[in-house]
């Protein structure tokens, strides 16, 4: 069979702008060069560009089950927490100074931690002015979908390209499971009328955002035992409206957030669940799978957060010039461009190599597929400490290609204290977060790692340190393959539980 | 008479732009109602508007002192229905 990723004619890598599965390579020119440098909307670019978010937006006018509104937490890492609410003036200020300081930062985001479109009048102004003084970022909001409708046409008005809708539902009875209440025309609505309401606007609001050109990631929350078959109604539903991507997320409720859901035990997805709504999503739809579930004013490439270098008391004495800072801004870009083009070429060459290997095999016999785990710091390379790594992107490596299968946080957010008592170790931990995975990847490694790590059936692996991902993991399977090891079924862990 | 806002606010902002009477502030620990400013919302609205958006039950009082959001009226689950919801979404 031939490889998918030599078939398309932009050469690009098989994950990325992108990959077989996520069906960017078919993207339209116009449509392309709007997702190249977003790292939100492109896989391949969150290994080179950074994003941030404001937290200009505090209302919601809609209470979901998985939200807590109480939203003041400097050591929790998930969608809607933040530290310190910004006037628009202020979220200016910290946008120059952070693309000034990051210069690989593109994209502005409002994602709350209200609802941005519940707030028209502080999202609206920090956009108007960022469009003026800062026109090389890109602005892109997210919502509920409720006020869309409403504000649609004005959020054309300030040079917004992407928007992203959260749709859980489009039916009113699963609706009524995750949303108890929506504020609409001045009154609370609860149940499935709520629910009935909201999902019309989220629907009505993605149809007007397509008309008039404007990117549209759609956003699910996977909830076990509520919508995890249904998402795949919601994929069809979105993409024939004409949805660029589907980004489905797993559900986080953990007692201590204080979410209805958290409190009341709502489990949420396993690795392996969640993977496979993604994949069966993935036949209608361009699926993302490197979200990093961010907070509402994270700062830095998706898998960190520098936002407590741009607290408002430090960007106060900071100098911006911002006609020198978007000079540098451009350099830096035309810099990753480069790199990226010289990396796509390499990856190219590691497919040739792959579709050899398969060409060797014994004729019947097709290799299994092996999960490979990634430390990186970004720029699409090996380049991480194991022990430095918060976070591990697995890749799944078969005879047809490389795919990225998404990113595994080892400890952003609070799920109660691990360092005291019989609590497992937070090596452990990270091991139990690398579940399904055969080897990792990794700049260097402890000794100690090492052993616990092989005593799992992980195999560590830090001879490709500062070499492109993808092409490593298909050199260690191609190694696998030609040792025999994948005739084999994956080694069993020796010590670890479910 | 005049709605209040007692503890348990998590100062979510929602109430304060909705407000007719422009008679809610930030304060610390959580926003307050200027009682001579409140009007209940009578005659600009049919439900007292910062009552209608609070996401957090009990905490916003009527003029009799009354909760308007009692418990169970947000989550959609009576305390009494409390461990059989419990006990459901805990099976899923």
């Amino acid at each position: 069979m031939d490889l998918k990723v030599l078939s398309q004619s932009g050469g690009c890598a098989s994950s990325g702008c992108g990959s077989s599965t996520d069906r960017l390579t078919h993207l339209p020119e116009a449509i392309r060069a709007k997702v190249n440098n977003h790292p939100c909307f492109s896989e391949d670019a969150h290994h080179h560009y950074a994003r941030m978010h404001v937290a200009v937006a505090p209302a919601c006018n809609i209470q979901c089950h998985y939200c807590n509104r109480k939203y003041d937490c400097s050591n929790e890492s998930r969608p809607g927490v933040v530290s310190e609410l910004l006037t628009p003036d202020q979220a200016v200020k910290k946008v120059l100074a952070v693309a000034a300081n990051i210069p690989q930062m593109t994209v502005l985001g409002i994602a709350g931690p209200g609802d941005p479109l519940a707030n028209p009048e502080r999202t609206l102004e920090t956009f108007r002015q960022l469009s003026e003084k800062a026109p090389d970022i890109r602005l892109c909001v997210s919502t509920n979908g409720l006020a869309l409708p409403a504000v649609a046409e004005e959020l054309c008005k300030h040079n917004i390209e992407h928007v992203t809708i959260t749709i859980n539902c489009v039916d009113p009875d699963v609706g009524a499971k995750i949303y108890p209440w929506i504020f609409w025309n001045n009154r609370r609505i609860k149940g499935r009328k709520a629910a009935e309401i909201l999902i019309e606007q989220q629907q009505k609001g993605l149809e007007m955002l397509v008309e008039r050109g404007v990117l549209v990631k759609v956003n699910s929350v996977l909830i076990p035992g509520v919508n995890d078959e249904h998402l795949k109604e919601v994929s069809r539903v979105v993409k024939a409206k004409g949805a660029f991507l589907h980004n489905v997320m797993p559900l986080i409720a953990e007692e201590e957030h204080g979410t209805f859901f958290g409190l009341m035990g709502q489990r949420g997805p396993t690795n392996a669940e969640l993977q496979t709504l993604q994949d069966a999503c993935a036949g209608d739809m361009a699926m993302m799978r490197h979200c990093r579930q961010c907070r509402a004013d994270a700062v830095g490439m998706l898998g960190e957060d520098r936002g407590h270098e741009f607290t408002l008391d430090k960007i106060e004495t900071m100098e911006i010039d911002y006609a020198s800072a978007m000079a540098r801004r451009a350099e830096v870009h035309a810099e990753i461009e480069a790199n990226r083009a010289a990396q796509r070429e390499q990856t190219g060459e590691t497919f040739v190599s792959l579709s050899s290997l398969k060409r060797n095999l014994k004729p019947k016999s097709e290799p299994r597929p092996v999960l490979m785990a990634v430390a990186t710091t970004g720029s699409g390379v090996i380049n991480q400490h194991f022990g430095h790594a918060r976070e591990f992107l697995v890749y799944e490596a078969s005879a047809m290609d490389v795919r990225f299968i998404g990113a595994r946080k080892v400890d952003l957010y609070c799920s109660g204290d691990t360092t005291c008592g019989d609590a497992e170790t937070a090596l452990q931990k990270t091991i139990r977060t690398l579940e399904g995975c055969e080897v990792v990847l990794c700049a260097k490694i402890g000794y100690e790692p090492w052993g616990q790590l092989e005593a799992a059936g992980i195999a560590p692996n830090g001879e490709h340190a500062m070499e492109p991902i993808e092409e490593a993991v298909a050199a260690i399977y191609r190694e696998m393959a030609e040792s025999g090891q994948l005739d084999r079924p994956k080694a069993e862990p020796q010590r670890m539980s479910a | 008479m005049a709605f209040k806002i007692i503890e348990g606010c998590v100062n979510c902002w929602a109430c304060e732009p909705l407000c007719p009477s422009k008679a809610i502030f930030e304060a610390k620990p959580h926003f307050l109602i200027d009682a001579k400013k409140c009007t209940e919302c009578e005659g600009d609205y049919a439900d007292a508007q910062c009552a209608s958006i609070c996401p957090i039950e009990g905490v916003i009082l009527n003029g009799m002192g009354v909760p308007v959001n009692p418990p169970g009226s947000l989550t959609g689950i009576p305390p009494e229905r409390l461990a059989a919801a419990r006990a459901e979404i805990q099976a899923r």
